[in-house]
């Protein structure tokens, strides 16, 4: 291990790299063991730890699912009780998804009660809630694909209040259904949204997030 | 004997001592790789698991299906098509196969796949010959199967169950025939 790890490094020099990333300083008024109040900073990192095991468990279900209305929802029928600890990382997936909103929202709460969203961190606050609605849009497509009636009619409502927005609300409910109906052009859209257009997203504004904490610091105590 | 004891002390001592030298920031590093590793692996297991699966499903055995009489077989092959049930993932489907059967002179059934043992066109039975010709590249197989020409190996089998005077086909099997 060591010794792959040092002909590597004599070749390449990867440790200031990977120093850069992982070894700072971590304030003592953030630190737990410090003050046991200061869990409330852990929540930003609990998000991201949820996003990585949602981005994870994610790909292994897209080994079995098929985003087709023949065949969608027999597809997680099958994965959740025919494979081997498919009910794991389909539920890993499920309450992931809840979970990474409810995380979200707590360190939303910490970050806006510390006042942590004031000059200079004012842009970091914007990207975090950008990252709040890119989250939202991925439960709310990934809510369709299991193609079940809770599925269906969660959607359809879904559009409905879409529709309400003026003026361009029309526009926003073509574009989601992208055919007559709630149905097979609704469902692969709302899949390729899923797998593909947000993540990607999510994951150039999480890199904007993590630069700028970096950037910027934790911000002071109170 | 004593020199022995006094030994094991040594190491001992030497041993303890060896342990308090793992520095507290040592310590720390192998305890969060260990719980790191620990959470990395419950995490990764299951998926894992569920990724391989389809490699550590046990093949059901195939069931025979019932295909033809024996009365109709004659020592002329002849084709016979026949639907068997598949179950893929979530997807159920009947599709058809073609065997070619006959029986010989002692009376034994023999049913042979007609896929090509080179290139996997199918062939077919051509009487004036007495042989199976493919269209592809004109490999060519005795009766038995056997392979006369460009083929590396001979035609594929079913096994063959013979039931109150039934033919049934189950799985396909490597050719037994043209070994003796």
């Amino acid at each position: 291990m060591k010794s792959v790890y040092s002909w590597m490094d004599e070749r390449l020099d990867i440790t200031p790299l990977w120093r850069d990333i992982a070894d700072h300083e971590v304030p003592e008024h953030v630190n737990p063991a410090h003050h046991f109040s200061a869990f409330v900073y852990c929540f930003g990192g609990l998000t991201f730890f949820v996003t990585v095991i949602q981005i994870l468990s994610g790909m292994f279900l897209t080994m079995y699912y098929v985003p087709d209305i023949i065949n969608a929802h027999s597809s997680v029928d099958y994965l959740q009780n025919k494979v081997a600890f498919g009910d794991i990382v389909r539920g890993m997936h499920h309450w992931g998804a809840s979970l990474v909103i409810v995380m979200m929202f707590l360190h939303t709460l910490r970050v806006f009660f510390t006042g942590s969203y004031k000059a200079p961190r004012e842009m970091n606050w914007v990207i975090g809630m950008l990252i709040f609605m890119v989250m939202l849009g991925l439960g709310f497509t990934g809510y369709l694909l299991p193609w079940d009636n809770k599925a269906y009619f969660a959607t359809k409502v879904g559009i409905q209040i879409a529709e309400t927005a003026p003026v361009i609300g029309a526009y926003i409910k073509e574009f989601l259904q992208g055919g007559p109906v709630v149905g097979a052009q609704t469902l692969t859209r709302f899949f390729a949204i899923h797998v593909f257009f947000l993540p990607a997203v999510m994951l150039a504004l999480l890199g904007g997030h993590f630069f700028m904490i970096r950037k910027q610091g934790i911000s002071g105590p109170l | 004997m004593s020199d022995g004891i006094a030994k094991g002390h040594d190491q001992h001592t030497e041993q303890s001592n060896h342990k308090k030298e793992m520095s507290r920031r040592q310590f720390l590093t192998y305890t969060l790789g260990a719980t790191g590793g620990f959470l990395a692996a419950g995490i990764t297991i299951p998926m894992i698991r569920f990724a391989v699966d389809p490699l550590l499903e046990k093949g059901e055995a195939t069931d025979f299906v019932k295909v033809t009489e024996v009365s109709k077989l004659t020592t002329t092959p002849i084709e016979i098509r026949f639907q068997v049930n598949q179950v893929d993932g979530w997807v159920e489907s009947n599709p058809e196969l073609i065997a070619w059967l006959r029986k010989d002179e002692a009376g034994n059934v023999t049913a042979l796949s007609p896929v090509c043992k080179h290139l996997g066109c199918t062939v077919n039975f051509v009487s004036t010959d007495n042989k199976y010709e493919c269209p592809c590249h004109g490999a060519q197989y005795t009766n038995e199967g056997k392979n006369l020409k460009v083929a590396p190996l001979p035609l594929d089998e079913y096994s063959v169950k013979v039931d109150n005077g039934s033919v049934y086909l189950g799985q396909i099997i490597p050719n037994h025939l043209t070994s003796k």
